[in-house]
């Protein structure tokens, strides 16, 4: 994967619901709500094949929208990215798009929209429900869903659509303890086919757990590439909050 | 993810981001994908057939008694507004062209709601967007299926003519189909930008409904409006299948053309509105 002087510019509203009242309202005050965010500013790396990648860095710093360019989910405004193989991305949580589906068929769509074929999806589906530990719920709408299976079914599906690259976005916060576990052995399972995976998280910890490189990003910059050790340790100096227990667990 | 075809070992994908010309996407990988996942456009559409009225009383039998129950309104209020109803011909009449516009208005509404209502799905995953409003016709379309069953009950009822014209019928409807692809894509980017379209839209489909040869025929448009009837895309759509459909009348060659036109301005003008927005869908949600 390789990611060459990237930059992301969006515009966006920050209006809660975007209506077509509040932007006649607003033409009639000659104001302007859309608003552009640089949330990516030319940033350069190449990442090896069989690296798990930590991305860390303060609220803000680009970090989702960095993971969203690199599912090919927003296009860069400027740059280029490269990226060999299947890609499979838990970005926003939730499989569902319609919760009056049963949960097979969520699985179902999710895998036909990542272009797998009928037959492949439907046998991944069975290992998908397997790994979620939702029984009989897989066969039930997803309205009938507690939140912690909506979740432990979302982190299933994007583990088990055979990606070579696997982009989390603070999915390990899905789940209890015993998910919790299960997860990071799949992930490493994951890692020993040598794909590589990319990993957003607050949590220190499982990033020095679970990565061996690690991205240092802030205000859209790439501020550090280098070992999880190093990185970690620069990073918490530039917060000042030294390293504790407290922010291993949730910064 | 984005496999360039189905069949490419997945080690061997490359995919390459890059910033998109003039706020497009390359139309040919673009459109090749659209092929290659035209599978889940179908299993999106028919899930959702599926799980709209599981909760109802009489489940699919609303999807015909819907329209029919809608004719037989439209039939009081002509009858009503006319003084004399014109008897089961006249029901005939409304029913072939409702039932050809509630596909156009449930294109329509299916439409604005299908990129709005795949938040999740559009944030975690890269697939061409526009398989959302295919979807969302597909589905209008299967709705509108059983409700010709219906339409040529009434039309033996009344007596209707049955010719070979009646076929050419078929040319109008998968007009209407392709237009229908057009103004779905349209609504899908509009209700993203304005959420409050959706409210709009009962309002402004009513008023559509009016103004097309729906209660009336198309050669009874009042003269003044005459020429500007064509303006109007369903006067030619609608009221083509009308003649042919309902009296085996081949509409003039205008109405042809003007059918035509209609189609490929929506078809084209919708989807490349859509593509050159799509990307913002992201961010927008």
């Amino acid at each position: 994967m390789s990611v060459q002087n990237v930059s992301i510019t969006y515009r966006t509203t920050f209006e809660a619901a975007p209506t077509l009242k509040s932007t006649i309202v607003r033409l009639g005050r000659g104001e302007r709500q859309v608003k552009v965010v640089d949330a990516i500013k030319d940033m350069s790396f190449d990442i090896k094949p069989g690296t798990s990648v930590g991305i860390i860095g303060a609220n803000g710093a680009g970090k989702s929208t960095l993971m969203r360019a690199l599912a090919g989910v927003l296009p860069p405004s400027q740059g280029r990215i490269e990226v060999r193989g299947r890609i499979s991305a838990l970005l926003a949580l939730g499989v569902g798009f319609n919760p009056n589906l049963t949960g097979r068929e969520n699985v179902i769509l999710g895998g036909l929209a990542a272009g797998l074929s009928r037959s492949q999806v439907n046998e991944r589906a069975a290992e998908v429900a397997e790994f979620a530990e939702i029984g009989d719920f897989m066969d039930m709408p997803m309205r009938t869903y507690s939140s912690g299976m909506y979740q432990r079914l979302a982190f299933s599906v994007s583990v088990h659509m055979d990606p070579d690259i696997l982009l989390v976005d603070e999915a390990l916060s899905a789940g209890d303890a015993s998910f919790k576990v299960k997860a990071t052995a799949k992930m490493a399972e994951l890692m020993e086919d040598a794909r590589a995976m990319f990993l957003v998280s607050h949590s220190l910890g499982s990033i020095r757990e679970m990565c061996n490189e690690v991205l240092w990003i802030h205000k859209g910059k790439l501020i550090m590439q280098g070992s999880p050790r190093r990185a970690i340790r620069a990073y918490t100096n530039f917060l000042k909050v030294g390293e504790n227990a407290y922010t291993f667990e949730d910064l | 993810m984005a496999s360039v075809t189905a069949t490419t070992a997945p080690a061997d994908e490359l995919h390459v981001y890059e910033p998109h010309k003039a706020g497009l996407p390359k139309l040919g990988p673009y459109f090749r994908q659209l092929w290659s996942r035209r599978q889940f456009a179908a299993e999106f559409s028919r899930a959702g057939i599926r799980a709209a009225n599981t909760q109802t009383l009489f489940g699919q039998l609303w999807l015909v008694l819907n329209p029919t129950l809608l004719a037989l309104v439209y039939y009081v209020l002509v009858s009503v507004l006319r003084r004399n109803a014109g008897g089961i011909e006249t029901l005939a009449h409304i029913t072939c062209g409702l039932f050809l516009f509630y596909f156009v208005s449930g294109s329509i509404s299916q439409g604005a709601q299908s990129v709005t209502g795949g938040g999740k799905l559009i944030m975690n995953m890269n697939f061409p967007r526009l398989l959302l409003p295919f979807a969302a016709v597909r589905t209008a379309f299967f709705r509108f299926l059983p409700t010709l069953p219906v339409y040529f009950l009434i039309h033996i009822l009344a007596g209707g003519v049955w010719s070979p014209q009646m076929l050419l019928a078929v040319v109008f409807l998968g007009l209407t189909v392709i237009f229908c692809i057009g103004m779905a894509a349209i609504f899908a980017t509009v209700q993203v930008y304005f959420r409050d379209t959706s409210s709009f839209l009962p309002y402004l489909l009513r008023i559509w409904l009016y103004l097309s040869p729906v209660l009336w025929f198309a050669d009874e448009a009042p003269e003044q409006f005459k020429d500007l009837m064509v303006l109007n895309p369903l006067y030619s759509l609608i009221g083509s299948w009308t003649d042919l459909l309902l009296r085996g009348i081949i509409p003039e060659p205008k109405m042809w053309f003007a059918a035509l036109a209609w189609a490929v301005v929506a078809f084209v003008g919708g989807s490349l509105l859509f593509m050159s927005r799509e990307r913002e869908f992201t961010v927008r949600l």
